[in-house]
């Protein structure tokens, strides 16, 4: 205890406390967030049958096609994981590869929604249509724009990784992202029975 | 190219806010002037505007919090003003819709630029300090939650310089706050206000929820955790768990007003009544947010100036998560009147009257802690000895309107006014007050006078009474909220009474002013060289005043509750031996949280006036600011042992044995 700690040794730790600590703050944030997402479904179910004369639900939507988004979110979700891996091996190669396919994947799962508002707008159901579709663009679109956010972050962390290298800085971020990502999925699951799945049976 | 913003959006023809425009644009100007002459910029950028150490942040928010607490209390003094006036055919001095902005930024202001930095600024002070840690879990986001709020008070009073404020009371109950019946830009600077500054609250719940949780000193369990940090905890529990309701409803009522949807409207299907029941399932725990810490604040006081433990720390810690969790299903009870029907209306009355329970159980525990101590009248105690009897009678009047039957008769009137005044000056502001007298040493080495602070407390706790109440004598005779004129004239004497009283609470906040001028000018006289004043038991006290940037040379080990009282007994120092000291690992300042913050003011100015390209300017900026912070490497350094020898060789010998000859009032008593 009495010795004195050369600092290189002291800094090694001290950072790995602090990739625990960010890691920590990262889940209670998430939580947080859970809670934002929470507040919408609650709206959603007050505001589900306010179709104010307009198309419902039951009209709207089509399964395959949102299968189709689910399918592209979850593997997107696999693939992190698989680059997380990749990093735990120190492989940053391999990190490259499985999040630029999260990249692309996350990316065509987003070019889907854009397609499906845009449709829904262009057949005269868009968001100011009645206090249903509110909802469901507010809902579905803060899922989109967290996954939008999302693709920027890890379009940010790729470049960080690559210039920065796998440090005490970058790994705990590419950590958050992929707790991030993840949660997106779960949140996506819940979106997809709730709106989609009920909204189709309904 | 300005969108709705030009110069008509200048109120010239009214002549009070174009005064008091003038008179902040005057203070604003001479600050500069004076800041330029004694070439203090760069001192103020890098000691204070950059600054990541959490004791400087805390007193910045203090800082902002006592300047918006004038500004809230000069609006309080119009609306008494015009109430004193406009009886029968008197109309008074402010038209309707002027007296509208006011009682709505007089309760923006008191709950989110006063009361809420009051508690972040206390706990930021103080939570790192009496868990023994060096800074917060994320010293950045701490500068840019403090800075996200500032620009957001920053637009509150730009609002009443260009344009108006919200009209529409403090909560902006849809359908009235909707863009069919508040065109104007008021209910904008309440939503983007709320929104920036409600990032930099979220941000601090998460910060130091992960810094109790995650930092506290070796042997520092949870059950030996000061009362304070334990209060700071539940209500960071809070914010995380209530803010992001806050969030989706204002953004939701944002995209009714911007886009045109329909959440809350009249048509299309909307439903005002969830606005109402949204804004309150985060407005009920706000109030705890509010009140928990000022709960440890008294805690503290008290033990600490009886010279006793506190009496029933465990009954009082577990009353506090009651509370925290009871929080979350007492909302409707603002609104029973909305027809929610007697069932639900029945458990929610009965949730709400449970609530003073573990409320009830804290005062015990206050009293019991003085009963047979050798109390010392101080003014953090005289703060704490009002709101003990101020804050029964206000739950008192509380436990009343939780009974639906007699809430449809109380509801609206100025008896719910008189209440919630009677918890919130009586709790918050007393509490906050007893925090500044009491830990002012520890922040700024110096004490603050007694004798100012006395006249304040008697000021404050006299006016108090004097102003509210006439408000509970006149809501018997049919008084409501939110009329800025009455026709029985028969109520004016009452409401010439609470004007005076507002003149009292007055005269307490000039002492108040008197006694910062007084302590600052007497500094040297009343300097806390010992770094423990008060004869305190935890380890704030056990660092010098104000405590070196990395707080404790070591770190302090833990073995007791009390456990810097527990060491001055046994004549020793919880803190280890002044040698071997040990390289400091610290946080670099950095100007990201200002620049980001200035950004983040920019876009929400922009998103008020409908200036698009200034939005999407100030975004894309916000976001290169925050990469250049991401992509920084050099955020943080070490401390040489040899500094920190330096430094602690610097500061005066440690107080050990000054006050190991006082001895603990027994326990066993009880």
């Amino acid at each position: 205890m009495a010795m004195t700690h050369p600092a290189p040794q002291a800094a090694g730790h001290d950072h790995q406390e602090a990739g625990d600590t960010t890691l920590f703050g990262f889940w209670i944030y998430l939580m947080s967030d859970c809670l934002l997402f929470g507040c919408l479904f609650a709206t959603y179910a007050v505001l589900q049958g306010n179709t104010a004369g307009g198309p419902s639900a039951a009209e709207l939507f089509e399964l395959p096609f949102v299968l189709g988004e689910t399918l592209l979110l979850l593997a997107s979700s696999f693939t992190f994981g698989l680059g997380v891996l990749a990093m735990h091996r120190d492989d940053r190669r391999g990190l490259n590869r499985w999040l630029v396919i999260t990249f692309l994947l996350g990316a065509a799962f987003i070019g889907m929604e854009l397609y499906e508002f845009h449709h829904l707008i262009a057949a005269g159901a868009g968001p100011q249509r009645s206090a249903f579709l509110s909802a469901f663009f507010t809902l579905v679109g803060t899922h989109g724009l967290h996954v939008g956010l999302g693709l920027v972050w890890l379009l940010v962390l790729l470049i960080q990784v690559n210039t920065q290298g796998l440090t005490a800085m970058t790994r705990p971020r590419v950590l958050c992202l992929s707790l991030f990502w993840h949660f997106l999925d779960v949140v996506w699951i819940c979106v997809f029975s709730i709106v989609y799945l009920l909204g189709v049976m309904s | 190219m300005w969108g709705k913003l030009s110069l008509e959006a200048i109120p010239y023809h009214e002549p009070i806010i174009m005064g008091a425009v003038g008179l902040m644009a005057l203070a604003g100007l001479a600050l500069v002037a004076y800041l330029t002459r004694a070439r203090k910029w760069g001192w103020l950028w890098n000691e204070w505007l950059t600054s990541v150490d959490h004791k400087k942040i805390g007193l910045m928010y203090l800082l902002v919090a006592l300047v918006m607490l004038l500004r809230g209390f000069a609006d309080a003094l119009m609306m008494r003003a015009q109430l004193a006036l406009a009886a029968g055919e008197a109309l008074g001095y402010l038209p309707p819709e002027h007296y509208d902005q006011i009682f709505t930024a007089h309760g923006v202001i008191m709950i989110f630029f006063v009361a809420m930095p009051l508690v972040i600024g206390l706990m930021n002070i103080v939570v790192p300090l009496q868990i023994g840690a060096r800074d917060v879990a994320f010293p950045f986001l701490n500068s840019l939650s403090f800075w996200l709020f500032a620009v957001s008070a920053l637009l509150v009073n730009v609002s009443l310089a260009l344009g108006e404020f919200a009209a529409t009371g403090w909560l902006a109950y849809a359908p009235l706050s909707g863009i069919e019946f508040s065109p104007g830009v008021g209910v904008d600077y309440w939503i983007w206000a709320l929104q920036i500054s409600g990032v930099g609250t979220l941000l601090t719940g998460v910060n130091f929820f992960v810094t109790i949780l995650k930092m506290r000193a070796p042997g520092m369990t949870m059950m030996r955790m000061p009362v304070f940090t334990w209060t700071a905890l539940c209500t960071n529990v809070l914010i995380i768990a209530a803010f992001p309701i806050l969030t989706v409803t204002v953004a939701l009522l944002s995209l009714d007003r911007y886009l045109g949807m329909h959440f809350f409207t009249n048509d299309g299907g909307g439903n005002a009544m969830m606005y109402v029941n949204l804004i309150w399932a985060w407005g009920h725990p706000e109030v705890y947010i509010l009140i928990l810490p000022m709960f440890g604040v008294f805690s503290e006081v008290i033990a600490t100036f009886s010279r006793k433990r506190l009496f029933g720390y465990t009954t009082l810690v577990w009353a506090t998560v009651v509370i925290t969790l009871a929080s979350f299903i007492v909302w409707l009870h603002h609104f029973f009147t909305m027809g929610a029907g007697a069932n639900v209306n029945a458990f929610f009355g009965i949730a709400t009257m449970l609530i003073a329970i573990p409320t009830g159980v804290k005062i015990f525990n206050w009293l019991f802690t003085m009963y047979r101590g050798r109390v010392r009248f101080t003014t953090p105690v005289l703060w704490t000895l009002g709101f003990m009897v101020t804050f029964t009678i206000g739950g008192m009047t509380g436990v009343m309107l939780a009974l639906p039957g007699l809430n449809f008769v109380l509801h609206n009137s100025l008896f719910v006014i008189a209440h919630f005044h009677n918890v919130i000056i009586g709790g918050v502001v007393f509490g906050a007050m007893a925090g500044l007298a009491y830990w002012f040493p520890k922040a700024t080495g110096f004490t603050l006078d007694e004798t100012w602070g006395k006249r304040a407390f008697w000021c404050w706790l006299v006016g108090f009474y004097v102003a509210f109440v006439p408000l509970y004598v006149l809501s018997f005779h049919g008084a409501v909220r939110r009329m800025n004129h009455y026709a029985n004239a028969d109520w004016q004497p009452m409401m010439i009474i609470a004007a005076l009283g507002s003149l009292i609470i007055l005269a307490g906040i000039v002492c108040q002013v008197i006694q910062l001028v007084v302590s600052v000018r007497d500094r040297e006289k009343n300097r806390d060289l010992s770094g423990d004043p008060w004869d305190g038991r935890t380890l704030e006290w056990a660092t010098t005043s104000p405590p070196p940037f990395y707080n404790f040379a070591h770190t302090p080990v833990i073995a007791e509750r009390d456990a810097f009282w527990d060491a001055k007994r046994r004549g020793e120092s919880p803190l280890p031996e002044a040698r071997d000291y040990q390289p400091i690992h610290m946080p670099r300042n950095t100007g990201a949280g200002v620049i980001i913050s200035l950004f983040a003011f920019g876009l929400g100015f922009a998103l008020v006036w409908h200036i698009w390209w200034l939005a999407g300017l100030s975004a894309l900026g916000a976001f290169v600011a925050f990469l250049v912070r991401a992509f920084a490497t050099d955020i943080d350094y070490y401390v040489g042992a040899e500094e920190v020898a330096r430094i602690e060789a610097g500061r005066p010998a440690h107080p050990t044995a000054s006050s190991s000859s006082l001895h603990e009032q027994p326990q066993e008593a009880f």
